[in-house]
């Protein structure tokens, strides 16, 4: 509360940048959690936006309408805000700057955070996903791997769960060894174990090499994981590191395996780049999706300067090549990359859901996020920012990871039981803090913050709102369901993930989707087959009664059902087509979109177009001149476009 | 017959063919007149029948005895031919080339084609211009039906029968028509009923440098305004061209001159710039090997998608004219045959629902495509792997189709049709067994006869059993104008014609299935619930009357 200075300004007005006249204006209520802006208008419109949602908040210069603040939050909204008094905006930026970025974590947002939930609920909730089981599922613990002690109360690796799965074969003292000689203490364990062919994909971290260091345990650590797949002569290590980068990390005293000191084993390197770079190109991506009016150059060229797309098929390639070694090949893979709880959790989730039809069913995601991220000690608190702390520490890992999970499911589209709604929602609560399941940074730190008592988890949750994030295509028995993906990764396979990254305008949402139409379609399948049933014991007892010449009350036939199909009106309306005008009072508008219910100013009950608002929905045409042969200015292609403005 | 001396070697056997994504079949090549035949002679895989007309161009090389051919044809797909025997490889390629290549119309496939199915309806007579004037004669009394061009002789790419205001005769016609590039006088597009707007098309006007002007083309177009309304013309060129057109007697509406209408400029490029673009994407889609770099920077030098981009900008600009702004249009860019009917229909795919239907889908590409005079022949002679010099090669229509499957897809329920029905006329407007895209204007196909001597593609397609293909499972009937967004991310490459040959299509097309799928199984319910109620109501109905008597 103290970080309020004020906790309510009037006459605040909420700009789409895309259409300037249909901006709204209302309260600014700041509350400690949330910052809440109510319209005037008779529906009073509420917008929630949460504190530990908002990346930055940017105050433009005044200028005679007041002044500006921009709010940009790590799920990619924007909200554009303008408040009469500069007072009153440089109290709401320095509240917000403050508010969004916790110093503590008893500050966060899961804390007080609180859905009504009894005690015991909220115990049974954090058992929903239970790492044991999962291990089980997969035939471990078997002949060949079991669980080890080795890390209790996190003694060998701090950022390690504390059940470890290791082979059978390697004594403790190899373990121990082999920690040693592991970037953290982060020695090679199991992540996922393909039943069908024995082989499995184990993760670590660097192996502290330098130029020439070796360990004979961490040698017999490889070899007893080699041996536990008893088919297969050789394993791979795959090095998820652009090979230069591996090398340099030898001047540090670390490294990669040497291929003589190991026995049998090959080693690739697959070039996925560091955290930097790829906070950077997120950060150009996003600008992308800001530009004022892209031309479908600038567009393009954005797209490609960000690099953003090739990240994304470095990071599904690594998770072919190793999905390809355990289920074609048979072979072990152990990956790692420098610590091995970045691009290692990409490459080994990846795998995973290629390799699994599990992981790829809502609870079966949750159960690898929950697996090869929160329990194998992916930074979250330190990669989304949760606390005020480094930038540098700060990357889009994660939002690489669920972007290849999306891009699979355009060349798949059976094969998902979630939809794209389920991954951007997961992506939000990864940023939001709301639940405790991805505070801090390793299962260590959580247990010590007893987030378990303390806080609630997200997964039952999201369980129990499952037929929101149903893929309407997805059936059990279908072929894609089956066996293991196999996608093409040629450059043109990627596209640009427009739900996730075009969120910024609503000018440019998808008008409709099919999936949403065909849910629609699926639910009323449901209602007529329950209808259908109804009538059919109806009509047993009708007859039944006809015969035995009883009468009762005969009951009124149930209301048709009504599709609920999602309009194309609410989501349409006019963009602006025009060329584009020079000063910045004519710049063309552009209509939000609008309830189909909406009246229309001219009231004609005729007129089912799109658009409620005549007066927003076109450009000024009384701005553009007829006078295009006396103009000296083209207006060529690259003013074309801003008419999107 | 003639094309016998043509074919040098009718037939050779053990010829592997090779296409991507597919397997490999081994087997009998037959050339005949028309058609390259592949087959295995076994029932398991299927044989390859491949239209000469639609082979774009051939390559071929050897390695020590055999030799290879490629063949690149116009509906973007690349396939390989491995023939045992120098000899035969050389006849087989140079039979290919001539038999591709046939300068006379009246040898094309379509005059020898026999259907084997029964023709119902023929599409010859589906969609005639009496039958959409009765329509709009049923709106509104504004406009009549002229004869002015019955022999084709004040424009020869007009049809002969055109829709025009009311208060105009022919004898101002005739003068507007001069003041026009090829006589391409304005003339009526498209009637928005809802608010008695028009959009109306023609050719630049004949300027010149110094300034002419026509007091018929003037009144003509004037004609079509509502009292104290003004209208806008839409010129589908930049400033800078439509100047550099007065040099060569062409030009556009000056104000002073037309006081009622507001002029404005777009920027859709020129047809041969056009042809280029398509090399390019094809090239850049071909190339599996590209890094994501050079994929992006390839996507982006073909500037196809900017073409799409600006082409359906255009439309909507058109569309917001009258539907918004409440006003008359009159579009056109220099001859009135390519750009501007881009912008025509693609603004009523937008407008009128009816258009959206399969039915009013062709009828608007007869009226507004074969009707109006693109020229389907010249444009469509070569696709994306012409080598040669290109003549007047262009992808107007495919562009067209292009800008068609983008609003498909930002509204998948508001067609009728689906994406199979856009890309089989893009087939058949390149290669096609039907003499429908045969010809460059009404005049030509009439001299041609194809009405007698050719069958209509429509014929085949309106059939039920082809229909069926064509139907989008998730159409909904609605009334709205749809706005399709023009913002970049919003266009996408339209893989099922630049990618269809380059990725196995298996998965998506089950998702197709699971579709249907889904839709059919709630239809079946539906008829299922309705019977019962029917029955339950009966019943009830019965045990009411029988409890009455009690």
């Amino acid at each position: 509360m103290e970080h309020i200075r004020t906790p309510k300004v009037e006459n605040v007005r909420m700009i789409d940048r895309l259409t300037r006249r249909k901006s709204s204006v209302g309260t600014l209520y700041l509350s400690s959690t949330h910052t809440i802006f109510v319209e005037n208008s008779e529906a009073r419109k509420e917008t929630w936006v949460l504190h530990s949602l908002i990346y930055n908040v940017e105050r433009l210069p005044t200028n005679s309408s007041g002044s500006p603040l921009i709010i940009r939050c790590k799920n990619f909204h924007v909200y554009r805000l303008l408040i009469p008094q500069e007072k009153d905006c440089l109290d709401v930026l320095a509240s917000l700057t403050r508010l969004s970025r916790p110093e503590r974590y008893g500050e966060l947002f899961c804390f007080s955070f609180n859905p009504n939930l009894d005690k015991e609920l909220r115990e049974k909730a954090w058992g929903f996903i239970n790492l044991k089981a999962e291990f089980s599922r997969m035939g471990i613990p078997c002949n060949l791997w079991h669980v080890t002690a080795a890390n209790h109360e996190y003694r060998l690796c701090d950022t390690y769960p504390s059940e470890l799965f290791v082979p059978k074969s390697a004594s403790p003292a190899v373990i121990v060894g082999s920690a040693k000689f592991r970037s953290r203490g982060r020695l090679p364990v199991l992540s996922y174990f393909h039943r069908d062919t024995s082989a499995s994909i184990c993760r670590s971290s660097q192996p502290l090499t330098g130029f020439s260091a070796r360990s004979s345990d961490d040698e017999q650590m490889l070899q007893a994981i080699m041996k536990s797949n008893p088919v297969s002569e050789f394993m791979y290590v795959v090095d998820t590191r652009p090979k230069l980068n591996a090398m340099a990390n030898r001047a540090a005293g670390k490294g990669y395996e040497n291929e003589d000191h190991y026995t049998n084993i090959k080693l690739q390197f697959i070039g996925i780049e560091n955290i930097h770079v790829m906070r950077n190109s997120q950060q150009k991506l996003i600008d992308v999706g800001e530009l004022a009016a892209p031309s479908m150059s600038d567009f393009l060229w954005g797209l490609e300067n960000s690099g953003w797309l090739k990240h994304i098929k470095a990071v599904l390639d690594a998770g072919v090549f190793i999905a390809k070694a355990v289920a074609e090949d048979g072979v072990s893979v152990l990956v790692h990359c420098s610590d091995g709880w970045d691009r290692t959790a990409q490459a080994c989730s990846v795998a995973s859901v290629l390799l699994d039809p599990y992981y790829r069913t809502i609870k079966g995601l949750m159960v690898l996020i929950e697996k090869d991220w929160v329990s194998f000690g992916h930074k979250f608190s330190h990669r989304y920012a949760h606390l005020d702390g480094d930038p540098k520490e700060v990357s889009p890992v994660m939002d690489q990871f669920l972007e290849c999970v999306w891009q699979l499911m355009q060349q798949f589209p059976c094969a998902f039981e979630f939809n794209e709604r389920f991954l951007i929602q997961l992506h939000t609560h990864i940023y939001s803090c709301q639940n405790g399941n991805f505070i801090g940074n390793c299962q260590k730190e959580r247990r010590d913050l007893r987030l378990q008592e303390r806080t609630h988890s997200l997964w039952p949750h999201l369980w129990e709102n499952r037929a929101e994030y149903t893929n309407p295509l997805y059936r059990t028995d279908h072929s894609q369901t089956q066996g293991v993906l196999k996608p093409l990764t040629t450059a043109y396979c990627f596209k640009f993930w427009k739900g996730m990254y075009g969120r910024a305008e609503k000018s440019v949402a998808s008008h409709q989707s099919p999936a949403d139409c065909l849910n629609a379609v699926r639910e009323e399948s449901q209602q007529l087959e329950e209808e259908l049933s109804s009538h059919q014991e109806r009509l047993v007892q009708l007859k039944e009664r006809k015969i035995s010449g009883e009468r009762k009350k005969t009951n009124k036939l149930s209301e048709r059902v009504q599709r609920p199909i999602p309009t194309e009106s609410e989501l349409s309306s006019p963009l602006d087509y025009f060329t584009a005008p020079r000063s910045e009072k004519n710049t063309p508008s552009f209509t939000l979109p609008l309830q189909l219910a909406a009246p229309h100013k001219n009231g004609d009950p005729d007129d089912l177009s799109t658009c409620s608002d005549f007066e927003s929905g076109v450009a000024d045409l009384s701005s553009y001149s007829s006078s295009g042969g006396d103009d000296t200015k083209d207006p060529d292609s690259d003013e074309v476009v801003k008419a999107n403005a | 017959m003639e094309f016998a001396e043509l074919i040098k070697t009718p037939r050779v056997d053990g010829v592997v063919l090779h296409r991507p994504f597919m397997p490999t079949v081994e087997g009998t090549l037959c050339l005949t007149g028309h058609h390259l035949i592949l087959s295995s002679r076994q029932d398991t895989t299927e044989e390859l029948w491949l239209l000469h007309a639609n082979i774009d161009s051939t390559e071929k090389r050897f390695v020590g005895s055999l030799g290879t051919i490629i063949v690149k044809c116009k509906d973007l797909r690349v396939i390989q031919l491995d023939i045992p025997g120098m000899e035969e490889c050389l006849n087989i390629a140079s039979s290919i080339e001539a038999l591709s290549t046939l300068d006379s119309v009246s040898l094309m496939y379509p005059f020898f084609y026999r259907p084997l199915f029964e023709v119902i309806e023929d599409g010859w007579q589906s969609f005639v211009p009496e039958e959409s004037f009765k329509d709009l004669e049923s709106m509104t009394d504004e406009w009549r039906l002229s004869e002015v061009n019955k022999d084709f002789s004040l424009c020869p790419s007009y049809p002969s029968l055109l829709t025009v205001p009311k208060d105009i005769d022919d004898e101002s016609l005739c003068k507007a028509a001069s003041f026009r590039h090829g006589g391409r006088f304005p003339v009526l597009s498209y009637y928005h009923k809802k608010n008695a707007m028009v959009m109306m098309r023609a050719a630049q006007p004949l300027t010149g440098t110094n300034g002419r002007r026509c007091k018929e083309d003037e009144k003509l177009i004037n004609a079509t305004l509502c009292a104290g309304k003004r209208g806008y013309i839409i010129d589908t060129r930049t400033i800078a061209v439509a100047q550099q057109a007065k040099a060569r007697g062409g030009g556009f509406e000056q104000e002073a001159n037309y006081p009622q209408w507001r002029r404005i400029h777009k920027a859709i490029e020129r047809s041969n710039v056009l042809q280029d673009s398509l090399i390019k994407l094809v090239e850049a889609c071909n190339d599996q090997s590209h890094s994501m770099d050079r994929w992006l920077s390839k996507l982006e030098a073909s500037n196809w998608q900017s073409n799409v981009k600006e082409i359906l900008t255009t439309a909507c600009l058109a569309a917001q004219c009258i539907d918004r702004e409440g006003a008359s249009v009159l579009v056109h860019g220099t001859e009135g045959t390519d750009s501007t009917l881009q912008v025509t229909s693609l603004a009523q795919i937008i407008l009128d629902p009816a258009c959206r239907t399969i039915r009013g889908f062709e009828a608007l590409i007869e009226r507004e495509w074969l009707q109006a005079g693109h020229p389907f022949q010249q444009r469509c002679a070569q696709s994306a792997y012409s080598n040669g010099k290109p003549r007047s090669e262009a992808p107007v229509f495919l562009l067209f189709l292009d800008c068609v499957w983008q609003i498909l897809r930002q509204f998948p329920c508001s067609f009728q049709f689906n994406e199979n029905l856009l890309i089989m006329l893009f087939e058949h407007a390149y290669a096609s067994q039907f003499g429908t895209f045969l010809g460059n204007c009404v005049a030509e196909r009439g001299k041609l006869q194809l009405s007698q001597k050719t069958v209509s593609l429509w014929s085949w397609v309106n059939r039920p059993q082809e229909l069926e293909r064509f139907l989008n499972p998730l159409y909904e009937p609605n009334n709205l104008v749809i706005w399709p967004s023009v913002a970049p991310q919003s266009l996408l490459l339209w893989e099922g014609v630049f990618l269809r040959w380059n990725r196995s299509t298996k998965c998506l097309d089950e998702a197709y299935q699971e579709m249907v799928h889904i839709i059919e199984y709630n239809k079946e319910l539906q008829n299922k619930v309705n019977s019962l109620r029917r029955q339950l109501a009966q019943l009830e109905t019965e045990d009411k009357m029988v409890a009455d008597l009690k």
